[in-house]
């Protein structure tokens, strides 16, 4: 089968199945506040570990500054509560006016 | 910022049971309103994951097929982040699975707002996200979550299918990529979905800093996918402490 659709699907199919833990068991099982804790902080670690190595790696090598800069650009427009659209296009924006100074 | 958890509100309000249909009526005042906003930014998303998975090289179908199907935006991102990175299909289906488990949390939260029939459980399951959970956990009593949740649920879901498969459609014209930089606009919006927690968490500051350096010290050393999930690793710089804090309406999935 082909890989794409693999990974699609195993998602697809993993995610139903936590989705329908509330509706099936409907009150009967609570998680205990530590599971859950842990289970959201684990959601933070591998988005933080995603994005700092999707800003500084390309494959196994370093990605160049380009990239990082404009990563961090996004980052201070989100964390200055900026809208969506305006982070994702500084982020961009940014990294592409690098490359035009000849920067990696 | 959410008041009237889950917990106290159950099974025995009369009215819930007489009505099997949900109106715009029942939700509180200004709720419909706050449900629009976030259709609107979720709009945003949805095109620039759709742009952003087909710019970076994936086939038009498979954002398409992952938002109808799998239908939750950060985990979408970090398994189209694995696959263009050069990580496999297993390893990207294990980062989308992880950090959706939190869905499961989210499922037993919202339960009781779905409807007692089975059709309504199992359709209703698919539409759980942190979003329409955020909205169902704000509501007051068990009609307007109701209501929440399938107004909000209902929409998002048109919105975001909608909106990926035009992104996919813009992306595949837009041809040479790290031209526009969108290169970056990935992580940059990972940051941009994880900053509301790291803001609030110290656990979650100092977990994913630990797991940050993990990963990009593996990098070189692993093949692509793993270091990632290494660095769940950093879940042992945790500190005990109390409650979880829920979602809130303006963060996407």
């Amino acid at each position: 089968m082909n890989a794409y659709l693999a990974c699609v699907l195993v998602l697809a199919a993993g995610t139903y199945a936590f989705r329908l833990a509330g509706p099936v068991l409907h009150g009967r099982v609570e998680l205990p506040a530590r599971v859950q804790e842990l289970l959201t902080v684990g959601a933070t670690v591998l988005l933080v570990a995603l994005l700092t190595t999707g800003a500084f790696t390309e494959g196994q090598d370093f990605a160049g500054w380009s990239r990082p800069a404009g990563v961090l650009v996004g980052g201070v427009l989100a964390w200055r509560r900026a809208p969506f659209a305006v982070v994702v296009a500084g982020a961009a924006g940014a990294t592409a006016l690098l490359r035009l100074t000849g920067l990696s | 910022m959410l008041p009237g958890m889950c917990s106290s509100h159950r099974t025995d309000d009369p009215v819930e049971r007489t009505t099997g249909l949900v109106r715009f009526s029942d939700l509180p005042p200004g709720v419909l309103r706050d449900i629009a906003l976030v259709l609107v930014a979720d709009a945003v998303v949805g095109l620039s994951f759709g742009a952003i998975s087909v710019a970076g090289g994936l086939p038009l179908w498979v954002p398409v097929a992952m938002s109808l199907l799998v239908y939750a935006g950060s985990a979408q991102f970090s398994a189209v982040a694995v696959l263009t990175a050069g990580g496999g299909p297993a390893a990207a289906a294990a980062t989308g699975l992880l950090l959706n488990s939190r869905t499961a949390a989210f499922s037993l939260a919202v339960a009781d707002s779905l409807g007692r029939s089975w059709p309504a459980r199992l359709v209703g399951a698919h539409l759980i996200t942190d979003e329409t959970a955020a909205f169902v956990l704000a509501q007051p009593d068990l009609r307007s979550r109701k209501a929440a949740f399938w107004i909000s649920g209902a929409g998002l879901f048109a919105v975001w299918n909608i909106s990926v498969f035009g992104g996919a459609l813009a992306g595949s014209a837009l041809g040479d990529t790290g031209r526009f930089g969108l290169d970056a606009a990935f992580p940059a919006v990972l940051l941009a979905l994880v900053l509301p927690a790291v803001r609030d968490d110290g656990n979650a500051r100092r977990a994913g800093a630990v797991g940050a350096v993990i990963a990009l010290a593996a990098t070189p050393v692993l093949p692509a996918g793993a270091p990632v999930l290494l660095a769940l690793l950093g879940l042992v710089a945790m500190r005990r402490r109390v409650p979880v804090t829920p979602p809130s309406p303006g963060s996407p999935s």
